[in-house]
């Protein structure tokens, strides 16, 4: 089937099967920074924003999504425009393998953007579906900390 | 020690902000045109002789383009183990085979143009299997009567003992000194037998390889691999195809952990695309990540100390037998490093007794895995050190001080205990364990909380631990890794390196390294590792070598580098080479203070006079291994009546020589330690009677999230290893070592209770509290 998709404020025509999770027809269609760690909703790695809810897009079939507001971790900031998490997250050390990443920013963003001054042990609880084997986590919680204040001072 | 410009920086890591911003490409991110997706088949049963196998109907199916099996593919026994050659593993796997050794073990693959219709034919396949008996008791492995999993063609590719004819994949003996004459001076003996489950890696990126031609009929592997050079060459000749003929690159790799360090996926992608003449990709779920991949093996660890009863300890007899599961990976070298990375550590004990196995059982099988053996025997070493220190009556962290090995000092163990040889005799030039001990106890308050039993709520009793380890930096005399690199007309370097950044940050480590010895920043460093067309050799990430040999590598190619420069320079000057040095971006006359930019030199030797290319190549090996110390301490309270572990707080302090980046040293010791305290305290395999996983996803094996982080504190130790770059050792593994002996400890110092067993779930310490009549 086919159907439109608008991911990171662009229109997007994909054509998918019926029975397509969201994850997969994403990264089929150019957007493989959503990453598959399990593919069944236990790891974090696809989390996307989809109509500004946090959501594992490995749980989502295609078919439920057209029409939605999907973000990825490359509309939040991208290379040349970093968002202050991902350069934040960048300078204390947080991204190892950086395969947990996309999923540790969005999860990241989405907090930030309900509660902009949050506690450690707040932030620990808002990654809890997201898991990472290689920083122990320690220095992502201390890069979001850092994210928030930054933005903040900026307003 | 010198005084550093770049090294002892907390650089960002080159990757950092195009892995946060999604750009950077992993094996699965690369599009390919037009590929075919392999599924495979595994074996229901434990232990089976395929009798018949049927490809007809599964082949029938519109999409299926090749069924690969053990009647039509290469029948070449080989080790999976990314090692160096001959490889220390034995040679006792085939790419298909017709034996099934553990449910698990692979039956076909399918080719297909889709990966729905490649697991659809592969449930079509059908498979008549006559059952054999199962052997899932590693005790019971060497019995007469014990099923045996492999035949007689089966070898070790180095002269070391194997027998398969009693399920031995590998033994190890070493010993010294006068075994009895230490138990008869003894006044205490402590003699217990501790076990450390399976477990899994659990590295994110589930493992993954594609492999298709290039414009000129040569064989390219992409693969989420630690070892490069070795897939090649494991690829090249298991299938018969020359090592020239393929190229195996290595993209960003989401974590490895030693899982990665096996080469089993490349075969089958190359073979399929050698084949079929079509790209290939092979993608594993997170199942088979689990149940068909490799796991740390589980180890049965009994130690028999004797000591006098004023703690000296005078004899250590540590038996270790390790299940390697259906295949022999890594048996040998694992087992090996269950001694010689921790026998050394209590270097005063002068009787010393190591034997160890490794059996083959038809279960999953073992690899390696961050902390490689030495993990599994420290649990048993820390723990019989707390027994004796608390039977003798001496305070434990003075007892490390007192009987750890320190700087001047050596081990016998380290020259008699190698990797299937003798080992290589080395002396201590660097050791800072005893501020480490320091430091970590004051970190967590040690005396004031340690034999206390503060009962912090009803029945809930807080208690303390500590642990101690040492690894290696690298394997002496067997790895080796090399740099090249090149200068550009603007002061930029190219740097190509074999060694194989998995995550770990060791691309900006190197080019750190470099930037050092130039005189400029890391940021002028266009780093590209691990492609074998491309840089020169290195023997991949493992065995905590990057640092420490590949770094070496690198720091003399920079200097040689650096000297091209000179030369070039003082030709500019019309100045002697003596007196001419780098610094800034310029090359500087000592006297004169005249200089030239980099930029100056590089035009220069392009296009001025006497024109050349500025580049230089150099390898490295190391005659010595020098180990990082690391002190774990644990705080825990323990719920009496259910037997549940709290973690309160866990803090390493860890002498890594001269940390290269601190932010990165730190990363790497947190990341072993959360891997480790979950493995303290909820990972394990659980199987049914036929020997199946029956926990195979993250739902069921839990790792930690940061919501079940206890208050971490790392203390990074400095000091200076003279033999390393700038002073640096290893620190990839050794965090690993502490939380299962930490937490163990300090589980018996709020209850008075040892659980022998790990992991520390509730419902086992629960157990041990009822036999132990400490509950009801
Ligand atoms: S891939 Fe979706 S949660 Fe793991
Ligand atoms: S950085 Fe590797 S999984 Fe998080």
């Amino acid at each position: 089937m086919r159907g439109e998709f608008r991911i990171n404020g662009a229109i997007k025509e994909c054509e998918f099967a019926p029975e397509a999770v969201l994850a997969q027809v994403l990264r089929d269609n150019g957007h493989t920074e959503v990453k598959i760690g399990c593919n069944r909703g236990e790891c974090g790695a696809c989390v996307i924003l989809l109509d500004g809810e946090l959501v594992n897009s490995c749980q989502v079939l295609a078919a439920t999504a057209t029409g939605r507001e999907i973000t990825t971790v490359k509309g939040v900031g991208n290379l040349h425009e970093p968002h202050p998490i991902q350069t934040a997250l960048a300078e204390t050390g947080a991204v190892q393998c950086g395969f947990c990443t996309p999923g540790m920013v969005l999860a990241a963003f989405y907090l930030l953007s309900r509660n902009p001054d949050p506690t450690e042990k707040e932030i620990a609880n808002a990654l809890d579906g997201n898991l990472c084997r290689c920083t122990g986590y320690v220095k992502i919680i201390e890069g979001i900390k850092l994210a928030a204040e930054r933005m903040r001072a900026n307003g | 020690m010198d005084e550093f410009k770049t090294i002892g920086k907390s650089v960002e890591k080159i990757d950092s902000i195009s892995l946060a911003t999604g750009e950077e490409k992993y094996v699965d991110d690369f599009p390919l045109d037009n590929p075919l997706h392999l599924a495979l088949l595994y074996s229901p049963h434990a232990h089976a002789g395929i009798v018949r196998i049927d490809t007809t109907e599964a082949e029938s199916m519109e999409g299926v383009v090749s069924i690969l099996h053990h009647g039509n593919t290469p029948d070449k026994l080989h080790t999976t183990a990314g090692q160096g050659f001959p490889e220390p593993s034995p040679y006792d796997s085939r790419i298909f085979d017709k034996k099934m050794r553990f449910v698990g073990d692979r039956v076909a693959l399918v080719a297909a143009e889709t990966i729905e219709i490649a697991r659809e034919a592969a449930k079509k396949i059908e498979v008549e299997y006559k059952l054999l008996e199962p052997l899932f008791d590693s005790e019971r492995a060497m019995d007469a009567d014990a099923p045996r999993l492999h035949g007689d063609d089966a070898f070790a590719p180095i002269p070391v003992k194997y027998d398969p004819a009693h399920n031995l994949a590998a033994e190890v003996e070493m010993s010294f000194g006068d075994l009895e004459a230490g138990f008869r001076e003894a006044d205490l003996i402590f003699d217990n037998t501790f076990y450390t489950p399976y477990a899994s890696h659990c590295a994110i990126e589930p493992h993954a390889a594609f492999a298709r031609f290039d414009e000129r009929g040569r064989l390219v592997i992409y693969t989420a691999t630690q070892v490069p050079f070795h897939a090649r060459r494991i690829v090249g000749r298991t299938l018969d195809i020359p090592i020239g003929q393929i190229r195996v690159v290595k993209p960003r790799i989401g974590g490895g952990f030693g899982g990665k360090q096996e080469v089993f996926l490349e075969q089958l992608v190359a073979l399929v695309t050698w084949r079929t003449k079509r790209p290939s990709k092979i993608i594993l779920s997170r199942e088979e990540v689990f149940a068909n991949a490799r796991t740390r093996h589980p180890m049965r660890t009994r130690l028999k100390a004797g000591a006098k009863s004023d703690g000296e300890i005078t004899t250590i007899e540590l038996d270790c037998l390790m299940n390697t599961g259906a295949y022999g990976s890594h048996a040998l070298t694992v087992l090996s490093n269950a001694g010689a990375k921790v026998l050394p550590l209590l270097n005063k004990v002068k009787n010393v007794h190591f034997i160890g196995r490794s059996v083959y059982t038809n279960l999953p099988i073992g690899g390696a895995y961050r902390g490689y053996g030495a993990t599994q025997s420290y649990s048993a070493y820390n723990q019989t050190i707390d027994m004796v220190a608390r039977a003798a009556g001496v305070d434990l962290l003075e007892f490390f001080k007192k009987w750890t090995i320190k700087k001047g000092e050596t081990s016998e163990v380290f020259r008699v205990l190698g990797e299937g040889k003798e080992g290589v005799a080395q002396i201590i030039h660097s050791c800072k364990l005893d501020e480490c001990i320091d430091r970590g106890a004051e970190a967590i308050d040690w005396y004031a909380k340690r034999g206390r039993r503060i009962e912090v709520a009803p029945n809930i009793v807080k208690g303390v631990g500590v642990a101690c380890s040492m690894q290696g930096s690298g394997i002496p005399k067997v790895d080796m890794g090399a740099a090249s690199m090149k200068m550009n007309e603007d002061g930029s370097f190219n740097l190509y390196i074999g060694a194989t950044d998995i995550g770990t940050g060791s691309d900006t480590i190197m080019a750190q390294i470099a930037a050092e010895v130039l005189g400029i920043t890391p940021d002028r460093f266009i780093v590209l590792s691990s492609d074998t067309d491309l840089t020169p050799f290195d023997v991949g990430a493992y065995a905590s070598s990057t640092t420490y040999i590949s770094g070496q590598a690198v720091r003399k190619c920079a200097m040689k580098v650096a000297e091209q420069i000179k030369e070039v320079a003082a030709e500019m000057l019309d100045l002697p080479i003596e007196g001419l040095f780098l610094d800034n971006g310029r090359v500087i006359d000592d006297v004169s203070r005249k200089a030239v930019t980099l930029d100056d030199v590089c035009y220069y030797a392009f296009y001025t006079s006497n024109q050349r290319q500025i580049a230089a190549g150099a390898s490295h090996f190391a005659t010595e291994s020098p180990p990082p110390f690391i002190a774990q301490f644990a705080e825990v309270n323990v719920d009496i009546r259910t037997g549940r572990v709290e973690l309160i707080k866990f803090v390493s302090a860890v002498d890594c020589g001269q940390p290269l980046n601190p932010r990165l040293a730190e990363g790497q010791v947190e990341g072993a330690v959360v891997n480790g305290l979950s493995y303290a305290l909820w990972e394990e395999y659980i199987y049914d009677k036929n020997g199946r996983m029956t926990n195979p996803s993250f739902w069921d094996y839990k790792i930690y999230t940061a919501a079940d982080l206890p208050e971490m504190a790392t203390i990074i130790v400095g000091s200076y290893e003279e033999t390393g770059p700038f002073g640096a050792k290893s620190i990839g593994e050794i965090a690993i070592n502490g939380p299962i002996p930490a937490i163990g400890n300090a589980i018996f110092d709020a209850t008075g209770v040892r659980v022998f067993e790990a992991p520390y779930t509730s419902e086992r310490v629960w157990r041990r509290l009822k036999e132990e009549g400490v509950t009801d």
